[in-house]
């Protein structure tokens, strides 16, 4: 045994290494558990030379990669940046052809439905001249357009035609310091004459102190200047304060919104009533009252605009129930008998004396006004007193 | 036999023991291996054919020549592997227990600073490691996994074309005692 040990020592080690190895997996497989001293010292020894590699590589390696990857980056971005701009001005050119023909629309519509005879035109170039408002336009003599015609748009006027070529038209817009037309107003029926100032804004001119013009208000043309027909939008007032003798009344263009592009020359103008609704905001259309709503008006009750407020008819109502009862407001004791409203016929149903509704009948709803917004469709039913004996 | 092999064969051992690695070395040289084996395939996947720990095993054994100690070194190695493996404990030291030894063994016959022969003995480990792992891990173990012998030759060959530099870089870290 020891010649064998002695002279196999080397194989010795080997089969005894081999063999203990083999005992350690025989022990892991069969009791399918492993050998967690051995795994910790290796994995404890490892990882933190790994982590510092990984700190290391991250900060050189990751930077130089980094910067590798951010030139890569920049050139994207630069390739993005380039295909951003062409589809913005692709975005640009669509939306444009998308505006020119909803705008086109709008005018076929509004000239077919405009009493007035008009000429469509594409505004082609603007003039020359600092502070000259005056374009271009793609219809001439030839088409029939002559100096002095109107140039509108569904929502305004544009401007007048101060020069007509064969093939073209000069065009001045109503911002032009040179431009005057006869405008009045929606509401309040004042006249004045718009001036261009030479920007965005307009100015109605000789308008009295006296007069009433509101905010908001909407200016239509007013047929004076026997160029633009009577009836066409001017423009909303912005501002609105007194001079020394006429008002300061400034006016957005409503024509000139977004820059018009295409027009419409009136080669026949036709004079149209200024619409006497209340515009909410261009371009949105205001449906009347339904008919039951308006005719569903109580007969006892008084018309709304007969005699003020809700209470001042009321007060008629009561008033003239107790004269009917031969009573006197104001006299009388404390304690002593009331008249009697339970008559009242709005409040219990019963037939309305002759002369309770003789006021709101008496006065006839100015013609025209339907019934407007701002007119309530019905009278609030007034509360039915106390009973003096309850 | 030719006259070259006959001196292959004749002039074999390879006594290098003048020079030996510092102990520092021999403890950070396989953990660097072992180290590499599981951190650079992460980021240049083609490295995963590279068995460092093999052939530092059989660098150490074929200079050392002790078979005793090579097999302890190479069992190390091989446990530090199995360690951070989701195999049991012992496989890669089992395997490298034998390369250890039987490397050692073989340089005692050849003259293993001959570049051929370092080339040959490579890629004789580096097979004999993969065939016996495989062995062991079917006998062992039971797990079905395919032996790829085309694969294993031509990993064999390029781990033995890294094991001629690496061998002599390795050579460089001794120093004389």
């Amino acid at each position: 045994m020891d010649f064998f040990l002695s002279r196999y020592r080397h194989l010795t080690v080997l089969l005894i290494v081999i063999a203990a190895q083999l005992l350690l997996i025989a022990y892991q497989v069969r009791t399918n558990r492993d050998v967690p001293l051995i795994r910790v010292w290796a994995v404890t020894a490892v990882t933190p030379v790994e982590q510092g590699l990984e700190f290391v590589r991250r900060y050189t390696w990751g930077f130089v990669e980094d910067y590798f990857v951010l030139l890569r980056v920049r050139g994207q971005n630069e390739g993005l940046r380039r295909e951003n701009g062409q589809l913005k001005i692709e975005n640009n050119y669509l939306r444009n052809e998308l505006a020119t023909a909803d705008r086109a629309r709008a005018l076929s519509v509004f000239q077919a439905r405009s009493p007035s005879k008009t000429i469509a035109a594409r505004v082609i170039g603007n003039g020359t001249g600092a502070n000259s408002k005056v374009v271009f336009v793609d219809r001439g003599s030839t088409s029939g357009v002559e100096s002095g015609m109107a140039v509108v748009t569904p929502d305004g006027i544009v401007g007048k035609v101060v020069d007509a070529y064969p093939t073209a038209s000069l065009v001045m817009e109503i911002t032009d310091p040179t431009f005057a037309a006869g405008v009045l107003s929606q509401k309040n029926r004042v006249h004045g004459t718009l001036k261009g100032q030479g920007h965005a804004e307009c100015l109605v001119d000789y308008v009295q102190n006296e007069e009433r013009v509101d905010v908001g208000e909407w200016f239509y043309t007013s047929g004076d200047d026997r160029i633009f027909p009577k009836g066409f939008p001017v423009g909303q007032v912005t501002a609105v304060q007194n001079g020394k003798t006429f008002k300061e009344i400034y006016v957005t263009p409503s024509g000139l919104q977004g820059g018009a592009e295409e027009v419409l020359i009136v080669l026949q103008g036709v004079h149209q009533e200024v619409p006497t609704r209340e515009l909410a905001s261009p371009g949105y259309r205001i449906l009347p009252l339904p008919a039951e709503a308006a005719t569903e008006i109580p007969q006892g009750a008084p018309q709304p605009g007969a005699q003020g407020t809700d209470a001042d008819r009321l007060r008629a109502i009561y008033k003239q129930a107790g004269a009917d009862q031969k009573h006197v407001f104001g006299e009388g004791a404390p304690g002593s008998k009331p008249p009697d409203f339970t008559k009242i016929p709005s409040v219990h149903g019963a037939p309305p004396p002759a002369n309770a509704a003789a006021p709101a009948k008496s006065k006839p709803k100015p013609e025209g006004a339907e019934t407007t917004d701002d007119e309530p469709a019905r009278v609030a039913q007034p509360a039915a007193p106390p009973k003096p004996n309850q | 036999m030719t006259e070259y092999t006959e001196h292959l064969l004749r002039e074999a051992p390879r006594k290098d023991t003048a020079n030996r690695f510092r102990l520092v070395w021999l403890l950070v040289i396989p953990l660097v291996a072992v180290l590499s084996q599981v951190y650079v395939p992460r980021f240049v996947q083609f490295l995963a054919y590279l068995e460092l720990p093999l052939l530092i095993t059989v660098h150490f054994a074929l200079s050392r020549g002790g078979p005793v100690p090579s097999l302890f070194y190479g069992m190390f190695i091989g446990l530090v592997q199995d360690s951070l493996s989701h195999q049991p404990i012992g496989m890669y030291g089992i395997v490298k227990t034998l390369v250890g030894y039987f490397a050692a063994s073989v340089s005692m016959r050849f003259d293993v600073q001959n570049p051929v022969v370092t080339f040959i003995l490579s890629f004789f480990f580096y097979f004999f490691h993969q065939f016996f792992y495989w062995v062991l891990a079917r006998a062992l173990l039971g797990q079905a996994i395919a032996f790829d012998v085309q694969q294993t030759l031509t990993f064999g060959l390029l781990n033995a074309a890294v094991a001629l530099p690496l061998f002599r870089i390795l050579d460089k870290l001794k120093v004389a005692y």
